[in-house]
């Protein structure tokens, strides 16, 4: 017969003071690894979030980037025509050429100066993105050398409010408007019409990169296929999705140093929860032999010695979530590694960080209650009842 | 028997919940001590011995883009430029994509490195022969080691960024404290392979006269290029260095909050410790009043036992994190670890302080309660 689970929960409640503790303690393992897992959740929906399953990226063959691609603009009206590609809103293909640079910004705190992604595109480009939604002002005109900023960039960059202007390329660009782009990779950049962006930075006649919409999913593997296969282009299609993907590959460093720092500190909060439920053994030498005497089983002891500290852990990994959840959704920033550029991202607290939290407390208690509670199991009866 | 004594065999006497108290100590400090280590590394410690007069000139968007060959004319008229060398890197892989056999292979100018290098030190007969075979290459004494190589020997390199496999004979083994692990080979012999590398380089290493000029001199070069096709960003190598760190976001921050939480929990666990060792106790407290001791110093045995505990897990704990530190700079698995990180004594010294100061902290609070006990209520208290 099993021991009842109201005993442990009662023993802790006895024993306050050692309880909180050892349940903070644990808490503050867990708030630690929440906190990189957190980041790294951002960085994926930063990524992940930014691909459209219809949208091909089509890129010059070899080239694994849209900065380091470029092709003659001349290819354009063939990728136009393929077969397979949404109609926009006037009725023509939906396709956009588009122009990505690097520029340097300084930050608006003054700590030293970015990479932002500037990306002229062609009117389609919005149509495009439906998942970028404006939430002030207007959209860039064609043929004005005006830009389109994200929210991110306003609130990071001096300068980047409606109606202010900024300097980039050959002259001023005026900010017409601010958009939304839900945390996705698009959050980091500012936007403009392509052939003014091309004339500023001399790169006329051609496209670092073309959008091209499908119709549906299905479609669009069909379309990457076409324009990777075709000898004629010598171009490469690839999905939007798995562009970027790819780019989650940034955030590789802070997982590495996350786990390291993450199992340190558990092995450290394992051995003080051993230390806590061996006190408890200790402590409870004579009630466990008359728990014995009584008729309870050795595997019914330690089933409820392990219990107590799994619960001890639960306790401290709620402790935990609800320490790390004010900083859920704060904005931090990493170099991308294949767009030299900032992106921006924020602590992501999602179900699966706070699944993983728990079932990392949840080692650790059974890590640290394992030992003490097959102490408590083979406990003498009549030695126990003597002390 | 001494105080010291007294209190040194009451901290072990449950060994069994010292020895984990110890251990749960000593893993918190190890991260602690690597923390406060790499901080080290990269905030404060000023590079190889001649770095402070090196700057580097880069793209001022990325290194990924290359810089103009004539720009390093240009350069060196600047006053105070002693000597400059054009620089690109060619990659880090060598026979097989795993990161064990992973190193950095730069292309240089050998005539004119020496003069920015001149604490990579190479026996003057090997320098020249590197320097007259365009083929030839220099490599770090302990990479040789790693591979067997020998002066003569021809290696074969490949390239992530560019599409040539090289061939290189070693003519030249250099030494430099701490080690950089790296291959170096001509600038020319790569532009030979690859036409649209003619005329391009990935950076400039300038070597400045004194330390002094190492912001004037990097101010004027940047203004040369102010107006030129591509701007240009120049610093120092430390500088330099310390921009791929903070591409990785406020590393500053994080650090600090990983050691705060790191105290914390010591102060945690050391404390529940000491609470549950001095109420075990309280008896012996009683008696140790009956016979005489007085409130300050049963106080001071318990601060100093909660002193003694968390010093031991402390030392453990640093002694931990120098094998781990010294290990993961040796070990080829972990690339990215400067190989100049160690955990010198000050760091050493300063996790001690720390894990003294929060035993302190953590004792005195239950050593407080365990000195103001009522003598016959402490003799009647039941264990």
């Amino acid at each position: 017969m099993a021991i009842p689970i109201s005993y442990n929960v009662r023993n802790l409640k006895l024993r306050k003071g050692l309880t909180v503790m050892t349940a903070l303690g644990i808490a503050l393992t867990v708030t630690t690894a929440i906190f990189l897992m957190a980041l790294l959740a951002g960085l994926q929906k930063a990524f992940v979030s930014s691909g459209n399953s219809q949208n091909v990226l089509v890129l010059r063959k070899g080239s694994e980037a849209e900065l380091s691609g470029g092709f003659d603009a001349a290819l354009f009206p063939t990728l136009k025509v393929l077969p397979g590609i949404a109609k926009d809103s006037h009725g023509d293909p939906m396709v956009s050429g588009e122009w990505v640079v690097v520029i340097v910004l300084p930050r608006k705190d003054g700590t030293g100066e970015v990479n932002v992604t500037v990306r002229g595109m062609m009117p389609d480009g919005l149509e495009l993105r439906p998942s970028a939604k404006l939430i002030e002002g207007r959209w860039f005109q064609t043929g004005q050398r005006e830009v389109v900023v994200s929210k991110s960039i306003r609130s990071r960059f001096s300068r980047a409010n409606i109606g202010d202007t900024m300097e980039f390329g050959k002259g001023s660009w005026k900010v017409v408007g601010v958009f939304d782009a839900g945390g996705s990779a698009y959050e980091s950049e500012i936007w403009c019409d392509v052939n003014q962006m091309a004339s500023d930075f001399d790169r006329q006649g051609g496209y670092s990169s073309a959008y091209l919409r499908a119709t549906d999913p299905i479609a669009a593997d069909a379309l990457k296929n076409r324009v990777s296969d075709d000898q004629r282009l010598k171009l490469e299609g690839v999905l939007e999705t798995d562009y970027y993907a790819k780019q989650t590959s940034s955030g590789a460093p802070i997982k590495y140093i996350g786990i390291v720092v993450a199992i340190i500190m558990a092995i450290g909060s394992s051995f003080a929860a051993m230390n806590t439920m061996y006190a408890a053994v200790a402590y409870r030498g004579r009630e466990i032999a008359t728990l014995r005497v009584l008729g309870f089983s050795r595997p019914a002891i330690l089933t409820s010695f392990v219990f107590e500290s799994l619960l001890l852990a639960m306790l401290g990994a709620l402790a935990g979530i609800l320490l790390m959840l004010p900083f859920n959704g704060m904005q931090t920033g990493t170099s991308n590694a294949v767009t030299f550029s900032e992106v921006v991202f924020s602590l992501q607290i999602t179900w699966a960080v706070a699944m993983y939290a728990i079932i990392f407390a949840l080692a650790m208690g059974l890590f640290g209650g394992l030992f003490p509670a097959w102490h408590a199991a083979r406990q003498n009866i009549l030695t126990a009842l003597r002390g | 028997m001494t105080l010291g004594s007294f209190v040194v065999r009451n901290t072990f006497r449950n060994k069994r919940r010292s020895l984990l108290t110890m251990l749960s100590i000593s893993f918190s400090l190890l991260l602690l001590t690597l923390m406060m280590s790499i901080w080290r590394t990269f905030y404060i410690d000023q590079g190889p011995p001649d770095s402070v007069k090196r700057i580097i000139t880069r793209d001022r968007v990325s290194l990924a883009f290359f810089l103009p060959a004539y720009y390093r004319d240009k350069i060196r008229a600047v006053p105070g430029v002693i000597a400059v060398v054009p620089m690109t890197y060619f990659g880090n892989v060598y026979k097989d994509d795993r990161s064990t056999n992973s190193f950095a292979q730069v292309v240089t100018d050998p005539d004119e490195y020496p003069k920015v290098a001149a604490d990579k030190i190479v026996p003057p007969d090997q320098l020249l022969a590197w320097q007259r075979d365009r083929t030839g290459a220099m490599v770090d004494v302990e990479l040789a080691k790693k591979f067997g190589w020998k002066i003569g020997d021809r290696l074969t390199l490949q390239s992530p960024y560019f599409p040539v496999h090289p061939e290189v004979t070693i003519r030249a083994i250099y030494t430099i404290d701490p080690p950089v692990r790296s291959l170096i080979f001509n600038t020319k012999y790569l532009e030979e392979s690859v036409d649209w590398f003619k005329g391009q380089t990935g950076w400039y290493l300038t070597e400045v006269a004194s330390p002094r000029d190492v912001a004037p001199v990097s101010k004027a070069i940047d203004e040369i290029f102010r107006n030129a096709p591509q701007r240009t960003k120049t610093e120092s190598q430390q500088a330099f260095q310390l921009s791929f760190v903070s591409s990785l976001g406020n590393v500053k921050a994080f650090i600090l909050c990983i050691c705060g939480a790191v105290v914390f929990a010591i102060l945690l666990v050391s404390g529940n410790t000491m609470a549950m060792s001095i109420r075990a106790r309280t008896r012996e407290v009683a008696v140790l009043k009956t016979l005489g001791f007085t409130r300050p110093r049963v106080l001071s045995m318990f601060v100093g036992e909660a002193i003694a505990l968390s010093l031991a897990g402390g030392a453990l704990g640093v002694l931990g994190a120098t094998l781990l530190i010294r290990w993961l700079t040796h070990s080829p698995v972990a690339i990215g670890i400067p190989a100049g990180m160690r955990v010198t004594v000050p760091t050493m010294l300063a996790s001690l302080v720390v894990a003294a100061t929060v035993g302190f902290i953590s004792g005195c609070l239950p050593a407080y309660n365990a000195s103001r006990t009522n003598i016959v209520e402490g003799l009647r208290h039941i264990g």
